[in-house]
């Protein structure tokens, strides 16, 4: 029987297969779902959700060199995170089948670039996979694991949006119960002094050149050979949209094993068609070295190297067709991502939103959204972390530039705090930083789906374990003034916000409620209503950027099916028209 | 090629549109097809536009289309159903919940909700509108929307099963006396 799967849901399914015994991962879209899936193994695999990128790859490094299979995931830019250890890694090689999974986001649906993650394993010196399909995901797993042990490799597994999110068709296998491969100390191989690794990089060039020589007759790289007219060269999602769009008679050479590329295989395929594609998203990453070996091939200039692809652009590029769409008159208004209706952040920013000398360093999670309007309260998001560190470079700036009217405030939610807020935390006391750094503290990480981290209280497999509480970590670090306040208060928010820009002693915000999405909070919920005989149409309440709030016939309106009775709108009322309702 | 038939379901995040692709998505593994969905999480969530793709047939290739190639769009909400028209292929069926939302970008007056969308798209394609969200108001539960429009695409997919039994199997169990007159309330509204 086969089942339709994600190529998340199908990852975790292969990690089960391939006797995958441990797992770790920083949640970040599109990847959150492996460890999400991979859990309910969990008499099997070891799994958790890790503080950020980094520490999941090392922890499931540290797993394969001790001779146990494991895999770790994360978002492409996570990987940037975890560039470390994957380098380091990449010389260093591993004992049991080590997996990486990078999850690339084309089009940038949920990502702040859309950086192409192949690179990574040229840089790196590993190999690299990338399935097509849910079914792959799951066979390529176990797949990678063999290649990890066979060519003493971390491999590089890597995934776009379409093929983490599609949902296709797969059939089961039988987990492989592995031995652990047995452990000993080799300082040699595993710590990485200079003159060990000067000693290890003829290693990897060799072990570079044995994969390349194995790449091209490894069964994932497969020649469908039909006619001689047209060959197509793909990977990934590409080779779907190809085989869709290129006519019955073209052959193809479907790459499954795409670092080292197999460049025999390549000229081979190549010498056997008239007219040769190369059809990847984004970036030329086959392309450059395909024509590099001087095989002409046809690529970027037709299928250009921005956003994910899809069979009409494939048809309407390559072959000039355009599509048959109808025109409509109207035009629709932009909907955009929102803070949801109670969200705790909007009491933050609406607060911050009032001073325009203030600057606002924000950072990656639902509070991005602070930036949106009509909030408009975010100046600057970067990366994980850099709420707090760009922050302070900014204040330094205003400092040295004598604008003094500027009070900088560096935005990050719990689950950042303790994924890269924290050093940038102890940068600002160090440095003497005149900025309040503000930790969104709604008790999950919230953007990605509700994951817990290590201020929430418990772990990825449901373990009950101490919170690590954020204002102590602040009160060690040395700041003596921790203003803790719920944000859904605009009065007691405003007081915070003078309070610590008052302050004569380090001061740190933390604003705390609970995300009002998260079930163990069990918040309340109710709902607003405007009085319109008391409502002037002065607008003020659309300022708070809730999507429950609207105006009809010059008044305020709320939709009680989206209103929770936050009150936030309330509260900037300037006439008191709008009321919660009693239950 | 030609044979593959693709579905597109469009909303606002929170609507529904999951449970019904995963109705849609159970049938049309029932009828013996090959059959890929396709759908974005995270940040395009949020109260954003979403859109769920099916495509199904004997082989299907591509999870997701381009303009002009959807044979079928499912609006759960009439702006998006105009700002994913030009996915619809020129003779698609487009079927529509007559139910307006505001996004943020009209609640707070930064732009202006269209007048006229359901009309637009009667007059570019073969429209059929459905009270989806009165019909489930009426039924007692403004949630059963998405089966309202699921009763009322059916018909329109050409797939030969019992979409009530599936639809029997796929809702949560506790819901199935709701959903079911709320299949059969599409169904009923969508043949008028």
């Amino acid at each position: 029987m086969k089942h339709l799967l994600s190529g998340n849901e199908a990852i975790a399914r292969g990690a089960y297969e391939a006797g995958i015994k441990v797992a770790s991962a920083y949640p970040g879209t599109p990847s959150t779902e492996i460890l999400e899936n991979i859990v309910q193994y969990k008499d099997n695999i070891y799994c958790e959700w890790a503080p950020n990128e980094k520490v999941a790859t090392e922890v499931a490094y540290g797993a394969a060199v001790a001779g146990t299979r494991s895999i770790c995931a994360m978002k492409h830019v996570g990987l940037n995170v975890a560039a470390d250890p994957l380098f380091t890694a990449g010389y260093m090689g591993t004992n049991a089948g080590y997996v990486i999974v990078t999850a690339d986001d084309p089009s940038m649906h949920s990502s702040q670039n859309e950086q192409d993650n192949r690179y990574y394993a040229k840089a790196a010196k590993v190999a690299l996979v990338e399935p097509s399909d849910s079914q792959e995901c799951k066979d390529f797993v176990k797949i990678a694991c063999e290649i990890s042990e066979q060519f003493d490799t971390p491999v590089l597994f890597r995934t776009t949006t379409r093929i983490n999110h599609s949902k296709t068709l797969v059939e089961f296998g039988e987990r492989e119960e592995r031995e652990m491969v047995p452990y000993e100390r080799r300082v040699r191989k595993y710590v990485c002094t200079p003159a060990n690794a000067y000693r290890t990089h003829p290693i990897v060039e060799d072990r570079l050149a044995a994969l390349e020589e194995y790449a091209n007759t490894c069964p994932i790289n497969k020649v469908e050979m039909k006619g001689t007219k047209i060959g197509v060269i793909t990977a990934s999602v590409a080779y779907q949209y190809a085989k869709e769009v290129f006519p019955e008679d073209t052959s193809f050479l479907k790459l499954g094993l795409t670092y080292p590329l197999p460049m025999k295989l390549i000229a081979d395929f190549a010498s056997k068609v008239e007219k040769l594609y190369v059809i990847e998203e984004l970036e030329p990453f086959m392309e450059d070295q395909i024509k590099a070996a001087g095989i002409e091939c046809i690529g970027k200039e037709l299928t250009g190297k921005l956003y994910e692809l899809n069979t009409q652009l494939l048809r309407d590029r390559i072959f000039g067709t355009t599509p048959d769409t109808r025109e409509v008159t109207v035009k629709p208004a932009s909907r955009p991502a929102v803070l949801c209706p109670g969200c705790p952040h909007r009491g933050f920013f609406y607060t911050l939103s009032k001073n325009k000398n203030f600057v606002v360093t924000g950072d990656i999670g639902c509070y991005t959204l602070g930036a949106a309007a009509p909030l408009s309260a975010i100046d600057m998001v970067v990366c994980m972390g850099a709420g707090f560190s760009a922050g302070m470079g900014m204040s330094k700036a205003f400092e040295v530039e004598g604008k003094t009217e500027k009070k900088v405030f560096g935005v990050l939610g719990d689950s950042t705090f303790f994924h890269s807020g924290m050093t940038g935390a102890a940068e600002i006391i160090w440095n003497k930083g005149k900025m309040i750094p503000c930790i969104l503290d709604n008790r999950i990480t919230g953007m990605t789906g509700h994951q817990e981290n290590p201020g929430s209280g418990y772990t990825l497999m449901g373990e009950k374990v101490p919170e690590i509480v954020i204002e102590k970590i602040l009160e060690a670090y040395g700041y003596e003034n921790i203003i803790i306040v719920d944000p859904q208060d605009l009065t007691a928010m405003q007081k915070a916000v003078d309070d610590a820009l008052a302050s004569t002693v380090p001061a740190a915000i933390i604003a705390r409620r609970p995300c009002l999405l998260l079930k163990r909070a069990n918040i309340e919920r109710s709902t607003c209503t405007v009085d319109t005989d008391k409502c002037i149409g002065c607008k003020q309440c659309l300022k708070v950027g809730c999507p429950a709030v609207a105006m009809r016939d010059g008044k305020a309106y709320i939709d009680k099916a989206q209103c929770v009775g936050c009150t936030v709108c309330a509260q900037v009322c300037p006439m008191g028209a709008i009321e919660k309702e009693e239950k | 090629m030609s044979k593959t038939k693709s579905a597109m379901l469009v909303g606002v995040g929170g609507q529904g549109t999951i449970l019904i692709s995963k109705i849609l998505t159970s049938g049309l593994l029932k009828a013996g097809y090959d059959v890929k969905q396709s759908e974005v999480h995270g940040m395009a969530q949020r109260g954003g536009s979403v859109s769920t793709q099916v495509r199904w047939g004997e082989k299907v290739y591509g999870p997701v289309i381009g303009k002009g190639e959807a044979d079928i769009l499912v609006a759960f909400e009439q702006m998006e159903a105009v700002r994913y028209a030009d996915f619809l292929k020129p003779d698609g069926v487009c079927i529509v919940n007559r139910y307006r939302q505001d996004s943020i970008a009209t609640a707070a007056e930064l732009e202006t909700y269209p007048e006229g969308c359901l009309e637009a798209m009667e007059a570019a394609f073969n429209t059929i509108i459905v009270d989806a969200s009165d019909i489930a108001n009426e039924l007692g539960n403004p949630r059963c929307m998405n089966v309202v429009l699921f009763g009322a695409m059916c018909d329109r997919l050409g797939v030969d099963v019992d979409w009530e039994a599936v639809v029997a199997e796929t809702v949560p169990q506790k819901a199935l006396e709701l959903n079911i007159k709320a299949f059969r309330a599409g169904k009923e509204a969508a043949a008028k």
